[in-house]
């Protein structure tokens, strides 16, 4: 599933990417990257961008680039490291 | 002596950087792009040091131009120590860009800032612990309070006088392996490059192709050397050697933050709940209208209460001046023309655009402004660009200027092209003046109203066709959305400052330069000529063939085509020789065409001339076909 498929307020775990290179690299910098836990926070109406926290950081992403990313569902809360 | 400052974005580099610079500070460009870093001279332990702030990166790896330039500045400029600024609360990804760092084989020191945000989110971090595992040293700092500002900087001199980098830290074994190779087989040839050799190495690795392109000017055996490298690590890892270097830092930083961060209780604020607000699916876009109604009204009271007294003493001076030199001869005429030059930029623009930037600033620094990004996004992503894009858009209602420079934080050269274009057609405060002067005086402010409606309908549907012709997929947006922060004049003043300073040199000149030639072609009476040049379109527009001239000096300034226009018609009031209908499209055309010459020249410098001219003539045609579908209207309803 990507992340567009998670409800708000879900936590997940990033699994992988569909994108390039360049689209994957900018999304690691701030953190998300295969492994990680986030928590999906709010989304913008009518087709605006996710909003998710990834080691306490807050991420605006669009949502063609959300359809890319690939996560799987957590039951736990991200540990608070 | 030079420092360099360095960190990711909104870790409060530029905060500490106002904190100590002085307002002489100069805004630089990197060499053949539009990026620019802020230097200025700083005392330190009685020595003047050159103090560089780096535009903001979460990494070097080289994947974009800012990191690319940041990495080429760190490793080729003389620099004797650099500071890295890591934002306290978040720790561990501000340690991924440290460990970067490290490899440069420069002497470094680490400001740990907003440790006051760190306590408020409970946590506590052991800065002795983490200066003995990195091995760099690491000092507490509030830049937004200039608490720890002066330790910093008597450290980063220390240091820098000491000149021992630190021991860059070690990857597994097969990455090793990999640089060492490398290393060993280009040493002795890549000379040319000051870079350290095992930092040149892990960067080949990463894949910087820029990089790869110099030092095989050197070397020829340096691309297979490289490739066969990166080819064994991804048959051994299973992934491009660029994320297994990205995941070891990742991990490094992880369990350092983990080693050196003690949690506490976390203390929710109000700020916490603020989003739940201005980020709501309906009350965040109520809020948005508002912040963004209460922002326009502010600017337009404080610059229309300001601009009317200002052009009049200047109007006075102009006709003292004029007097001095003697009524009517060419030389008071070149004056006049000279001063109503300067007029034109501190009593037209700047009464507007002084207020606008210094809220905009405030905006930007509360952290209002990726909010807008995140809420706005879908409807831009519909003109084909992304949340940032807005930005232009609304400084465009100032002075197109500072909008057209401003294309540049968005990614995608294609991307800037559009913003560039929509920002153009956006009318800026001297156009304000057009269309209150005539539509709102003579037709009622809810004609000029409609006109800013209709404006913003053809900039959307310009901005969609254009995004249709150039169908490259915008990459979409990736934002961090930082935490609310309470802006410091300080740092707001800098901001405006640096904003108006571009403005003053950039734009200013060109508004002085085409009064005086205003002035000339007055003299010389070329009036009748270039109404005749113009007569095609003027024709076409049904409009008096004697506007040619106010909107052909209207490319000059903007708002002379107001004031010329009531020159060239020879009466004072407009009604006398202008329908209704004609008002209207006249407005219209000078709303949108050709933009003036300051912003043709920001446009220019930001996307080559090409593109420029390209623009200009986008323009035209929207200007055109604008002013026509208006005079149809106008026609059926007044």
């Amino acid at each position: 599933m990507h992340l567009l498929q998670v409800d708000i307020g879900k936590t997940i775990r990033v699994v992988g990417f569909d994108g390039g290179r360049k689209l994957e690299y900018k999304l690691r910098q701030l953190g998300v990257l295969p492994g990680n836990c986030a928590r999906i926070l709010r989304q913008a109406p009518l087709g605006g961008p996710v909003m998710i926290e990834v080691d306490g950081r807050s991420i605006a992403i669009g949502r063609g680039i959300a359809s890319k990313i690939n996560v799987e569902e957590e039951a736990a809360p991200c540990d608070s490291r | 002596m030079r420092f360099a400052l360095i960190g990711q974005p909104n870790c409060g580099k530029s905060t500490l950087f106002n904190q100590v610079s002085g307002y002489k500070a100069e805004t630089g460009n990197f060499a053949g792009t539009t990026l620019t870093f802020t230097e200025s001279k700083v005392r330190v332990l009685s020595e003047i040091v050159d103090l560089v702030d780096l535009p903001g990166t979460y990494s070097l790896a080289g994947s974009n131009p800012a990191e690319r330039e940041v990495l080429h500045y760190l490793a080729y400029h003389p620099i004797d120590v650099v500071i890295n600024i890591i934002d306290a609360s978040h720790l561990a990804q501000g340690l991924n860009l440290t460990l970067e760092l490290m490899e440069l084989g420069r002497p470094l020191i680490v400001a740990l800032n907003m440790m006051d945000e760190a306590a408020r989110l409970g946590m506590e971090i052991d800065g002795p612990k983490l200066e003995e595992l990195l091995g760099v040293d690491v000092l507490p700092l509030i830049a937004s309070r200039g608490r720890g500002v002066r330790a910093v900087f008597t450290t980063a001199m220390h240091v820098a006088r000491e000149a021992l980098p630190p021991n860059r830290p070690v990857y597994s074994p097969g990455l090793e392996d990999a640089i060492g190779s490398i290393t060993n087989n280009l040493n002795g040839q890549a000379q040319a490059s000051p870079l350290a050799s095992e930092l040149m190495a892990i960067k080949l690795l990463e894949g910087n192709a820029q990089l790869l392109e110099r030092v095989e000017g050197h070397s020829p055996k340096a691309r297979p050397l490289v490739e066969q490298a990166q080819k064994d690590i991804l048959e051994r890892q299973g992934q491009p050697a660029i994320w297994v270097f990205n995941a070891e830092r990742h991990e490094k930083a992880a369990q350092l933050a983990e080693q050196v961060v003690i949690r506490g209780e976390k203390r929710r604020s109000k700020r916490d709940y603020l989003d739940d607000i201005l980020l709501h699916r309906f009350w965040g876009y109520v809020a948005l209208a508002a912040i963004l109604w209460l922002f326009f009204q502010i600017v337009y009271s404080v610059g229309s209460a300001l601009e009317a007294p200002l052009l009049e003493s200047f109007d006075n001076l102009a006709v003292w001046l004029a007097g001095l030199v003697g009524p009517g001869t060419f030389g008071a005429e070149m004056l006049t023309g000279v001063i109503q030059g300067i007029a034109g930029g501190v009593a037209i623009v700047l009464p507007y655009l002084l207020p606008f930037l210094l809220g905009l600033s405030i905006l930007e620094d509360i952290g209002y402004l990726p909010r807008l990004a995140f809420l706005v996004d879908a409807l831009m992503s519909r003109l084909g660009l992304h949340g940032k894009a807005i930005v232009p858009f609304i400084l465009g209602y100032g002075c197109n200027v500072p909008a057209v420079m401003s294309t540049r934080l968005l990614e995608e050269r294609r991307d800037r092209f559009i913003a560039a274009t929509m920002a153009t057609l956006v009318p800026c405060a001297a156009r304000l003046a057009v269309v209150f002067g005539l539509v709102a005086f003579y037709l009622g402010p809810q004609l000029a109203l409609g006109i800013y409606l209709f404006n913003l309908l053809v900039i959307a549907l310009t901005g969609h066709v254009l995004s249709r012709f150039l169908p490259e997929s915008s990459p979409g947006l990736i934002l961090e959305i930082p935490v609310y922060r309470l802006p410091t004049w300080r740092a707001v003043a800098h901001k405006s400052w640096f904003r108006i300073r571009e403005f003053v040199v950039d734009a200013w000149p060109l508004l002085i330069f085409g009064s005086v030639m205003l002035a000339v072609f007055e003299r010389l009476d070329l009036a009748r000529w270039l109404n005749a040049a113009v007569r095609p379109l003027t024709w076409v527009l049904d409009l008096p063939s004697r506007v040619g001239v106010p909107l052909i000096f209207g490319i000059f300034r903007k708002e002379l085509s107001l004031v010329m226009l009531r020159q060239a018609l020879g009466v004072v009031d407009f009604a006398e020789a202008l329908t209704p209908i004609q008002m209207v499209t006249f407005t219209v055309f000078v709303v949108f065409y050709i933009p003036c010459l300051a912003t043709l020249a920001a446009l220019r410098r930001e996307l080559g001339t090409r593109d420029m001219l390209i623009i200009s003539l986008i323009t035209v045609a929207i200007a055109l076909a604008a002013a026509l579908l208006a005079r149809a209207v106008a026609t059926v309803f007044i």
